[in-house]
């Protein structure tokens, strides 16, 4: 297996707030590889930093080889890293065919793409009864996964996913994991941030513990939900 | 009105519910009134409510194209761009001189249109130019910055284009020849200059086509995404900053072809014409709703009617009142629809 994203050593300050003190990490393709931590670790941070929402102060970051710290958000994109941010930010006066649209705003193979469109229609029927509604109108769960759909518009080779099982009902929780499995036997690379550490762990394959902006622990993720410090600390058992 | 998710009519709280009964209220009797304004002025002397009418609208399309750049530029950045009117300013002046001048234009006959034609590409893209240096110069660095900070540096620009004006122009008004034909024609007794229809012949498909522009294609699409959320659409893969730019270039094309257009119909350049000018455009993008392309394009031409039948029309307050109606309008208006006429004070979940 080859590294498909290595993070390394990144300092990120929002002014004078040090978010993350030192973070590395590794994502294999074909994997999928979650952060946990409580609020506050430097989880969403260190998401926004591998796409380039914010340059970091310091440390390195590459993709497939290439180095993409201080490279412009919208060019990152461009290589294959899509992000579902953190509370969803879909955009509220466009209708779900135009949120859609904008994921594959850098894509030019237009057949693809409105395949594609099915395919995530398939995947949440729900959106494709809201079709033409505007996106600020969806309930909670529907603008989720819009959120997640629209990234997934982007063709992604490495999906980042910041807490899409925020706030949503348990039977919602339920689909948005089994998608995100879903999603992985379609061959993409999928990293994901979860508070449900129990799910996430579940579906994933190696994890990564963060604690005020540092790498506590990392391991395979059954590893990890066997230990005693995380399960006290996050699986709440 | 609002559907919730089962897809039930929403009606809102009472409050809601009272406040929409205001709105409508208001809407009937501010409605009511211009109505039967309009239809005194009419019974009164229907050839001279035609011309009055024609020549406001004339007028309301030069403010709208304004309007524009104003509603553009706060639609995306939430910056009252008050340069902006000192743009089309320099739109005019730089016209005159394109004309006059440097293309040696001084009559109405072919070479006057071939000049016109040169000089509204010629003075679109100046009016792009400049207003994207603004942006990239004075603008991006304060886009984090406190709100007062972008808007005092507005301010500031809109000095230093008023004196560059000042410079090139002079100090008092200039008189300019007009090139393109300028005759009357006779709708029954209804007298309308061609200027007003060649002013219509290229303003409107330049309000359809921006329109277009900004609903149809793709960087339209990025402009729209940008103006509700930057971050989310450089996960889109957006250049935000350039989207910005060309936000701020079209606004800019728009002034400087209603320079060009105020230029040939008005005949006279002043350097602080975008103070008024840009004034009554800014005035048309809030009462339009501002933020809302249509709303800029509504609120400019209804200014400009209200405007024209106060002056001309056979009932109405004469011309010393002019502003004194146009703002008592606005007042009025927003009163009872603070967010502009086609403007929405939008709920959204969070």
């Amino acid at each position: 297996m080859s590294a498909m994203l290595e993070v390394k050593n990144i300092q990120v300050a929002y002014g004078k707030i040090i978010a993350v003190k030192d973070v590395s990490i590794t994502v294999n393709q074909g994997e999928i590889v979650t952060l946990i931590g409580s609020n506050g670790a430097g989880k969403s941070t260190t998401l926004r930093t591998i796409s380039g929402l914010i340059k970091p102060k310091s440390g390195q970051i590459t993709f497939n080889g290439k180095r993409i710290d201080g490279m412009p958000g919208h060019e990152i994109v461009g290589l294959g890293v899509c992000h579902a941010p953190e509370g969803r930010r879909i955009f509220p006066r466009m209708t779900v065919r135009e949120n859609l649209d904008l994921g594959a705003f850098l894509r030019t193979d237009k057949v693809e793409v409105a395949a594609d469109v099915e395919k995530v229609l398939n995947l949440f029927p729900r959106l494709k009864e809201r079709i033409d509604q505007r996106a600020g109108t969806l309930s909670g769960g529907e603008q989720q996964m819009l959120a997640v759909s629209r990234a997934l518009m982007g063709n992604p080779k490495l999906l980042l996913l910041d807490e899409p099982s925020m706030g949503l009902a348990p039977v919602l929780v339920e689909l948005i994991f089994e998608t995100i499995a879903k999603i992985r036997k379609q061959g993409v690379t999928v990293l994901l941030i979860e508070q449900n550490a129990t799910a996430a762990l579940e579906v994933a394959d190696r994890a990564y513990v963060l604690e005020s902006g540092k790498v506590k622990m990392s391991g395979s993720a059954k590893e990890l939900s066997a230990d005693d410090k995380v399960t006290k600390a996050y699986l709440g058992h | 009105m609002a559907k919730t998710v089962e897809g039930m009519q929403f009606k809102g709280t009472r409050g809601q519910i009272r406040k929409q009964k205001i709105e409508t209220t208001g809407a009937i009797i501010v409605g009511a009134l211009l109505t039967l304004w309009i239809i005194a002025n009419i019974i009164e002397s229907p050839v001279q409510f035609s011309q009055a009418a024609i020549a406001g609208l004339r007028n309301g399309l030069i403010y709208a194209l304004i309007a524009l750049g104003y509603t553009l530029v706060y639609g995306i950045i939430e910056l009252i761009n008050f340069a902006h009117g000192d743009l089309f300013m320099l739109g005019a002046v730089f016209s005159s001189f394109f004309i006059t001048y440097w293309i040696g234009a001084d009559q109405s006959n072919g070479f006057g249109w071939f000049a016109f034609g040169l000089c509204l590409v010629a003075v679109m893209i100046f009016g792009a130019v400049i207003n994207v240096l603004i942006e990239r110069f004075a603008y991006r660095k304060l886009r984090h910055a406190p709100r007062l900070s972008a808007l005092i540096t507005a301010v500031g620009i809109s000095f230093i284009l008023q004196f560059i004006g000042l410079k090139w122009n002079g100090s008092t008004p200039r008189q300019w020849p007009t090139i393109i034909p300028s005759g009357d024609i006779y709708i029954g007794e209804v007298r309308i200059s061609l200027l007003t229809i060649q002013l219509f012949l290229i303003g409107l498909p330049l309000l359809f086509g921006l329109n277009y522009l900004v609903t149809n294609t793709k960087q339209g699409k990025a402009m729209r995404s940008v103006s509700q959320d930057k971050d989310a659409s450089t996960l889109m893969g957006i250049n935000v900053n350039k989207t910005i730019a060309f936000t701020f270039a079209i606004g800019g094309a728009m002034a400087g072809a209603a320079g060009l257009l105020y230029q040939q119909s008005i005949g006279t350049t002043n350097y602080n014409l975008g103070f008024q000018l840009g004034l009554i455009a800014f005035t048309s993008a809030v009462l339009g709703g501002i933020g809302n392309l249509w709303g800029a394009v509504i609120g400019g031409l209804l200014i400009g009617l209200i405007q024209g039948l106060n002056d001309g029309a056979p009932i109405g307050f004469g011309q010393a009142w002019s502003q004194t109606v146009v703002f008592a309008v606005l007042i009025i208006i927003l009163v009872f629809k603070p967010a502009g006429i086609l403007g929405k004070v939008t709920t959204e979940k969070v």
